[in-house]
């Protein structure tokens, strides 16, 4: 007989064993706020209690990584004392439940864990998957995603310069919506999350606490169910104004020497920051709970300390510094309140009015969270995929497949989602979306820049978990590369369906290898990062997602190239060479072909050529536009660089590197760049130089597109019918 | 010269108009909050864009209130050039400097990207010299549909107070050209006295070579050579 009954532990996510354990720590039943706090820091959504066994083996270190996973993001050496701060988080669970709500509090939340860290935020990425576009929620769910990303994002005053949107009908009941900020900081003027410092005083500063989100974190640790729409009040409510006050009085409060340490509350609120920032520090934490301010009367220390009520930091001020933060804060109309002190106990306390309401040792919360080496088991081989069944153009001509393909929501132009983003605010976004491989935006105060990419290919990662990773950090190499900038490092965000799943944690494991091994090849180690699992719905799970988030450096901001063809009489070549595959391609699901067979071959030796290749030729200033071939094949790729603003055609021949005409124009394969250039022999000798293969396709010239294999056409159409086909298909689809 | 560039809490644009004017033109600009009464002498005052307070009811509505508006307006008075871009466009119509109101697009969305605008109507200090260019500038705002009554338009338009039209990039007047359901086009208006000038596009984010578009910086050059002329108020 415990003292708390089976149905209140199963409303805290926890298990028998671990209410157990509880107990066997405490020497006695926990007080129901100790049961909450438990249950918020020992979810998978906090802990990382399934994840992190493998986590591990992600290389985390390089000449550039200031500070790797463990901290609120990750911090990277730009050079003459800048640093790039950055992080992706996901915010699955609260997004299908209440989407413009759940999507916008994502960004908030991932905005703060940037600016925690001292950094000015200078951009915002999304990358989002929703289900089938027939499904009849998905309309909804766009639409309200995306009007939360741009409600939040635009008020903030933050740019949104890029990400990506996939439509799959994996996700028709766990979409996701992975945020990710990138900041920037002096080097000497990073700050952590840590709680140092006997005696030092314990502010809380932004909005004031209300009931929203209570349980936040344990909902986005299961699964949903057929009353999932019952969670909806447990999804936070932003407030983008009072979040655009924080970031000012905090980088204020930065600026001059009153932190020893700072955290936002995300994810379990006043709970995790402070027992983590405790944590890292090794120290002990009284709160006093009644101090907290407060939305509504009536609140009790459990509901304080589990909310979720978003814009509000926990600041440790240096002791004697207290009348100046509160000056500084208070000047930009935000509560800040001394609520506790640091302490060398090890302990996390909470009083309400004097008395002591909480005492757990700091250790059993954080660093000893239950962890598990769940089961693992593959999922039976997938059975070949049967090219027969494919349908075949009786005269040989590929152009209405094409057109159909470039209509398709996941390949057709997402201006519909970034025209209602605020893209340009902040004024260094240098490549905008839509325009270059990557996102581009000026490092202030340098003439250098940085370059983005978010990605990952679903349908590949359900191929092969471990492929498909590798092929998600390759892919964003290769765009960053192909705007001009050399891969730096990464950041992750890993949705996965239930670990409790064998198949599922196999894949999950395989992914992590995956991204090691691309991150090794590539020189780009990991520096934060986020793990979401139970990303299913009764019973069904979403692909494999690892997102990837790749910041790349550049000397020059200003020599930033665009995918598409500037001009007419401009050498177009096809640098690297892959088989191209049709499993897992857009083309495949396209002509409802199933999900199986290989996942096509990754070489990761090769990209990291082609990488090299790329960037020598920027710096010999040898090609005047690049992109990359990825979903849709190579036709895909050769029509998008014609949907420029010149709307310059091509005469191409197309490479012929598989059997079939429809796995030359459609196959998938990462590691090939299409070039355009003035100087096709420079080009090849660089590339000869590098080891990278190149296919000379033709020329830009004219309005049309037209595509040759062995000598006979296969594709023939003006670029403006091809345009609007694309430029039209994904509002036909949400609207 | 000196251009004070109001900050009131939830303006977003006010560092990229201060970087605009010290690195770009070269001259002094410095922020002044909104709850103070010193502007600090300056020859330009901007009111940037943003989300001011939040601008949770009508944009600008609180705005207008705060302690700053009235120097604002007094400068204004006394002849002194006020540019509010965007939310600042919104807050000097709030504020009655300028006459009409900015109502929700019609399309019910945030609409971000290039626009084509004419220069056109009465020399104002933005404008001179610009009349009749066609100029790319971004616009970026959920509430630029202009509106204002009937003979209030027919003032403006008749006093050549219409200082700035959504118009194709060759120039000419078309449904699609108009962004956001602006009552004829407009895209930007001036005072009587023309001295107070506000517009929906944001020529500070198109006002140097590495931002892929200068037209913007044409409006600042203006804005310089009518200081030159004018002098320090």
């Amino acid at each position: 007989m415990t003292a708390w009954s089976a149905e209140v532990l199963k409303r805290h996510g926890l298990t028998g064993e671990e209410y157990a354990r509880i107990e066997a720590t405490l020497g006695r039943a926990p007080s129901w706020p100790e049961l909450g706090v438990f249950s918020v820091l020992w979810s998978e959504h906090c802990s990382y209690k399934s994840s992190r066994v493998h986590l591990r083996r992600l290389p985390t270190r390089g000449p550039l990584v200031i500070q790797g996973p463990g901290e609120n993001a990750g911090v990277i050496d730009a050079g003459g004392g800048h640093t790039v701060i950055f992080k992706m988080e996901s915010h699955n669970h609260p997004s299908f439940i209440e989407p413009k709500q759940g999507a916008a509090t994502g960004v908030g939340g991932i905005l703060r864990d940037v600016f925690t860290m001292g950094a000015r935020p200078i951009a915002l990425l999304d990358a989002l998957r929703f289900g089938d576009p027939a499904h009849p929620r998905t309309p909804h769910l766009v639409k309200g995603v995306v009007h939360g990303i741009g409600s939040y994002g635009n008020c903030v005053g933050v740019p949104t310069v890029g990400g990506d949107v996939v439509f799959d009908p994996c996700y028709d009941g766990n979409i996701l919506v992975n945020a990710m900020a990138v900041g920037v900081a002096r080097a000497d003027r990073i700050f952590l999350g840590r709680a140092e410092g006997v005696g030092n005083p314990v502010f809380y500063v932004g909005s004031k606490t209300g009931r929203d989100g209570i349980h936040g974190a344990t909902m986005a640790s299961e699964e949903f169910g057929a009353q999932s729409e019952e969670k909806r009040p447990n999804v936070q409510v932003g407030d983008p104004f009072v979040e655009k006050l924080l970031i000012e009085a905090c980088l204020e409060v930065m600026s001059e020497d009153l932190l020893v340490g700072i955290q936002d509350m995300g994810a379990a609120g006043l709970t995790s920051s402070s027992a983590e920032m405790a944590a890292r520090s090794g120290s002990g934490i009284v709160l006093h709970l009644d101090r907290v301010p407060m939305r509504e009367s009536g609140m009790t220390p459990y509901e304080l300390l589990l909310s979720e009520s978003q814009e509000r930091m926990l600041m440790v001020c240096a002791r004697g510094r207290e009348a100046r933060l509160i000056e500084l804060v208070s000047r930009w109309g935000l509560d800040v309140c001394e609520i506790g002190v640091v302490t060398d106990s090890g302990r996390f306390v909470g009083t309400w009015h004097g008395q002591t309401v909480v005492d757990i040792p700091v250790s059993a919360l954080v660093d000893d969270a239950p962890k598990y080496e769940r089961p693992m088991a593959p999922p039976p081989p997938s059975p070949p995929l049967d090219l027969d069944a494919f349908p075949q153009a009786a005269d040989g001509d590929f152009t209405p497949a094409l057109s159909d393909l470039l209509a398709r929501p996941s390949l057709a132009s997402k201006r519909w989602v970034y025209r209602q983003y605020d893209h340009m605010v902040r004024t260094g976004t240098v490549l905008r979306p839509g325009e270059g491989d990557a996102a581009v935006v000026r490092l202030p105060e340098t003439p250098r820049g940085v370059a983005i990419s978010v990605g990952c290919n679903g349908r590949m990662c359900a191929l092969s978990p471990r492929r498909g990773a590798a092929m998600a950090v390759a892919e964003a190499a290769v765009n960053v590369a192909c705007v001009g900038a050399r891969p730096a490092a990464i950041t992750d965000c890993l949705n996965f369906a239930s670990p409790e799943r064998p198949a599922v944690m196999w894949s999950f494991s395989e992914a992590i290898d995956g991204l090691a091994l691309a991150c090794e090849a590539l020189d780009t180690p990991v520096v934060s990062g986020n793990v979401s699992f139970y990303n299913e719905t009764e019973g069904r799970g979403i692909h494999p997602t690892p997102m990837v988030g790749l910041v790349g450096l550049m000397p020059e901001a200003a020599r930033a190239v665009g995918s598409a063809f500037p001009d007419a009489g401009l050498d177009v070549l096809l640098l690297g060479r892959v088989r191209p595959g049709l499993a897992g391609s857009e083309y495949a699901a396209g002509v409802g072909a199933p999900l199986c067979g290989d996942a096509p071959d990754l070489d990761l030796t090769a990209v990291r050529s082609l990488v090299e290749a790329l960037l020598a030729l920027h710096a010999s200033d040898l090609i005047v536009s690049a992109h990359d071939v990825a979903e849709g094949g190579l036709a895909v790729a050769l029509a998008e660089c014609t949907f420029g603003d010149a709307a310059v055609g091509l005469v191409a021949a197309a490479p012929e590197h598989a059997e079939r005409a429809d796995e030359v124009l459609f196959g998938e394969g990462t590691g090939r760049v299409i070039v355009s250039t003035r100087d096709p022999a420079g080009v090849e000798r660089i590339c000869s130089q590098a080891g990278v293969p190149v296919w000379p396709l033709g020329r830009t010239a004219g309005q049309r597109l037209q595509i040759t294999l062995a000598g006979r056409p296969v594709i023939d159409a003006t670029v403006a019918e091809l345009r609007a086909r694309w430029a039209t298909g994904f509002a036909g689809a949400v609207e | 010269m000196r251009f004070a560039v109001i900050s009131f809490p939830g303006s977003n644009c006010d560092d990229d108009c201060v970087r605009v004017v010290r690195e770009v033109l070269g001259h002094d600009a410095y922020k002044v909050r909104h709850d103070v009464h010193d502007l600090d002498r300056p020859d330009v005052v901007l009111v940037p864009g943003g989300f001011s307070f939040g601008d949770y009811l009508r944009c600008g509505a609180i705005a207008r209130f705060s302690p700053v508006m009235t120097d604002v307006a007094a400068f204004a008075g006394r002849g002194g050039p006020v540019v509010g871009i965007c939310n600042g466009f919104q807050i000097l119509t709030e504020a009655g400097l300028l006459p009409g109101a900015l109502r929700r697009n019609v399309c019910l969305s945030f609409i971000c990207e290039d626009r084509h605008v004419a220069v056109e109507g009465r020399s104002t200090p933005l404008t001179r010299g610009l009349s009749g260019e066609v100029l790319r500038i971004p616009i970026a705002h959920n509430e630029g549909n202009y509106c204002a009554d009937e003979e209030t338009l027919a003032r403006l338009e008749g006093d050549g107070r219409v200082v700035f039209r959504y118009v194709a990039p060759d120039g000419r007047r078309s449904p699609e050209a108009n962004p956001n359901g602006a009552a004829n086009d407009i895209a930007g208006i001036c005072n009587e006295r023309g001295n107070v000038v506000g517009l929906m596009p944001h020529p500070e984010r198109c006002a140097e070579p590495l931002l892929g578009n200068t037209d913007g910086r044409r409006l600042f050059d203006a804005l310089l050579a009518a200081g030159a002329d004018g002098g320090s108020r």
